[in-house]
C-alpha cells in the first residue's frame, strides 16, 4: 500500500511548533536527519540499479532481480518508524504508521519474497518504481523540513507526485498479489490445516483474499486525505502570492 | 432567594440553544436536562451531555446548579449522545448472541462444515462436555443482568453495541468453529487435563457470581452512594482482600479453564484480550476507588493479587 502520509504536515508543522516549546530535542534531530539522510540514499540506490539494469539488458523485464537485496534491506528498515512515533520523537500516529509499514513490508516479504513466480511479473514492477520515487520524495522532504530548508520543489513533489504514483503502487500491489493466488493454493503456503492439537487453521489464499478487498476502503481515506493535505499546503502559498 | 438563568449552547457551534430563567438554587443538572428536553423534544435527558467547557467532562445529573462555579446566568455547553439504548438491552443482545452461534456451530446446521456432517455431532465427549460450560456461562451472564446487575448509567450510545456485539458474537463463532469441528482433536493430557480444566471452570464461575452478588448488595437498589466492598461471609469473596475487582480475576480464571478443556487457539487468543480489557477496566476502577475512599486497602492490586 502507499507511503504512510500521516507525519508529512504534521512533522513540518509540529516541527516548528515544538521548536519553540519543547521538540523532540536535539540528539532525536540529528539521529532523525541520519535516519532520513540514509534511507534517502537508499532509495536512490535502487532507483539507480533499476535504471542501469534497464540500460543494460534494454528490458524492463526481470528488473526486481537487480534491486532485490536493497529494496529488502531498505523497506524494512522503514519499521524503525513505527518505533520513531511509539517513542514519541515523530508526532504520528504509531497504529496508523504501523498499518502503511506493515503492509509494505508484508508484501515485500510475504507475497513477492514468498511467491518465487511472480518475482517476474511486470506488477512487481508497477509498485517497486511507485515506492522507490514515492520514498526518495518523502525521505528527502523530511531530511530537508527537520533541517528547516525546505525547498519549494520537493514540498510540491511530495504533494502532487502522489496523485499518479499512489494509484500506480496500489495497481502493481494488487495485481501482484492477485498473480500469487494460484501459487500460494497449490503449494498451501503458510497454510495450517486440521486436525492438529492447537485446533486452529489458517488459509493463507483466503487471506490474501481478504488483503485485496481490504484495499477497497483503505485506499480512499489514505488518497484523499493526501488531496486535503495537498490543498492545505499548497493553498497556503497560492495564497501568499495573492498578497503578494 | 435569588434565581439563576441558564443558557444552553451547542457545544460546537456555539449556537444558543435554550434559555432558562428563574432557575432554583437548588435545581439538579437532571432537572435542567428535562426543561432542555421540554424546549428540545429530540434530544431526551439519557443523550444529553452537559458540560461547562464546550471540550469538558461532562456534569452528572445529580450536580446541583449552585454548587457549581457560574454566575448568576450559568452558560452550559449541550453535545448531543447520540440516540442511546439500555445497559440491559446492550448486556441481553451481546451474550445472547454467543449463546445462539455457538449451539448452531454444536448442532453442525448445514453450511458451516462439508454437507455429510449436517446436524451430526462430535464424537468426543469433551466437546459436549464444553457446550454445557459455555452455554451455562452465558446463561448465567443473561440471568445475572435480568436479576443481579444494577447499572449507574441507564444507558449506552446505540453505536456501541455494533461494536460490542460483533467482538462477542465474532470470538463466540470463531471458537465454536474449531472446538466443533469434526477434525477437532482432543486435550492432549486426556481427562485428566478435562477434569482439571473443569475444576477450574466451575470455582471461578461460582467465584465470579459471588463477587456480583456482593457488588449488588453493596448498595440499596436506586442508590447512587459508593462504598468499598469488603469480604463477607462466602468464603469466594474473600480474595476482596487482594483484589479490587475479583469478578474480572475470576472471569479470567473461567476462560483460562475453558481454555485448557478445549486445547483450541482461538479461545487462547479471546482469553488474553479479555484479559487486556479486563486489566484496562479494572486499573481505572481501581485507580477511582483510590481517589474517592482515603482509607482504602492498601494491599489490593486491580485484578491480579500482588501482580497487576
Amino acid at each position: 500500500m502507499s507511503a504512510p502520509a500521516m507525519g508529512t504536515s504534521k512533522t513540518a508543522h509540529s516541527e516548528s511548533g515544538h521548536k519553540k516549546k519543547k521538540g523532540p530535542g536535539t540528539l532525536a534531530t540529528a539521529y532523525l536527519v541520519i535516519y532520513n539522510v540514509i534511507m534517502t540514499a537508499g532509495w536512490l540506490v535502487i532507483a539507480v540499479g533499476l535504471v542501469r539494469a534497464y540500460l543494460a539488458r534494454g528490458s524492463y523485464h526481470g528488473l526486481y532481480y537487480s534491486i532485490e537485496k536493497p529494496l529488502k534491506f531498505f523497506q524494512t528498515g522503514a519499521l524503525l518508524e513505527i518505533l520513531h512515533c511509539a517513542v514519541g520523537i515523530v508526532p504520528s500516529s504509531v497504529v496508523l504508521t504501523g498499518f502503511q509499514v506493515m503492509s509494505r513490508v508484508f508484501l515485500t516479504w510475504a507475497v513477492t519474497h514468498s511467491v518465487r513466480e511472480v518475482q517476474s511479473e511486470d506488477s512487481v514492477l508497477l509498485f517497486v518504481v511507485a515506492w522507490t520515487v514515492t520514498e526518495i520524495i518523502r525521505y528527502s522532504f523530511y531530511t530537508f523540513s527537520l533541517l528547516n530548508h525546505l525547498p519549494y520543489l520537493i514540498k510540491w513533489a511530495r504533494y502532487t507526485f502522489f496523485i499518479v504514483l499512489y494509484p500506480m503502487g496500489v495497481m502493481g500491489e494488487l495485481l501482484t498479489i492477485y498473480a500469487a493466488l494460484p501459487y500460494v493454493q497449490k503449494a498451501g503456503l503458510y497454510s495450517i490445516t486440521l486436525p492438529n492439537k492447537y485446533n486452529f487453521s489458517f488459509d493463507y489464499h483466503t487471506f490474501l483474499i481478504f488483503v485485496m478487498i481490504s484495499y477497497i476502503p483503505l485506499f480512499p481515506q489514505l488518497y484523499f486525505h493526501m488531496m486535503r493535505q495537498r490543498k492545505k499546503v499548497l493553498g497556503h502559498v497560492e495564497e501568499y502570492s495573492k498578497v503578494e | 432567594m435569588k434565581h439563576y438563568e441558564v443558557e444552553i449552547l451547542d457545544a460546537k457551534t456555539k449556537d444558543k440553544l435554550c434559555f432558562l430563567d428563574k432557575v432554583e438554587p437548588n435545581a439538579t443538572i437532571g432537572e435542567i436536562k428535562s426543561m432542555f428536553h421540554k424546549s428540545h423534544p429530540q434530544w431526551y435527558p439519557a443523550r444529553q451531555s452537559i458540560r461547562l467547557d464546550p471540550k469538558g467532562k461532562s456534569l452528572k445529573d445529580e450536580d446541583v446548579l449552585q454548587h457549581l462555579p457560574v454566575g448568576t446566568t450559568a452558560t452550559f455547553y449541550f453535545r448531543d449522545l447520540g440516540a442511546q439504548i439500555s445497559w440491559v438491552t446492550v448486556f441481553l443482545t451481546e451474550y445472547a448472541g454467543p449463546l445462539l452461534i455457538y449451539l448452531m456451530f454444536y448442532f453442525r446446521v448445514p453450511f458451516i462444515y462439508a454437507p455429510k456432517y449436517d446436524f451430526t455431532t462430535s464424537k468426543h465427549w469433551v466437546v459436549h462436555l464444553a457446550c454445557m460450560c459455555h452455554s451455562f456461562h452465558y446463561v448465567k451472564r443473561l440471568l445475572e443482568t435480568l436479576f443481579v446487575h444494577r447499572f449507574s448509567h441507564g444507558t449506552m450510545p446505540l453505536r456501541n453495541i455494533f461494536k460490542n456485539c460483533t467482538y462477542y458474537w465474532g470470538f463466540a463463532a470463531w471458537m465454536a468453529y474449531y472446538i466443533n469441528h469434526p477434525l477437532y482433536t482432543p486435550p492432549i493430557y486426556g481427562e485428566q487435563q478435562i477434569r482439571l480444566a473443569l475444576t477450574v471452570f466451575l470455582f471461578c464461575q461460582i467465584g465470579n457470581f459471588s463477587i456480583h452478588i456482593a457488588l449488588r448488595n453493596l448498595r440499596p437498589p436506586g442508590s447512587k452512594t459508593r462504598k468499598i466492598p469488603y469480604p463477607t461471609k462466602n468464603p469466594f469473596t474473600w480474595i476482596f482482600l487482594l483484589v479490587s475487582c475479583p469478578n474480572y480475576t475470576y472471569e479470567l480464571g473461567s476462560w483460562l479453564g475453558f481454555t485448557l478443556m478445549t486445547q483450541c487457539l482461538p479461545v487462547a487468543f479471546f482469553t488474553l484480550v479479555g484479559f487486556i480489557q479486563m486489566t484496562v477496566w479494572a486499573k481505572g476502577k481501581h485507580r477511582s476507588y483510590l481517589k474517592e475512599f482515603r482509607d482504602y486497602p492498601t494491599l489490593r492490586s486491580p485484578i491480579l493479587p500482588f501482580i497487576l
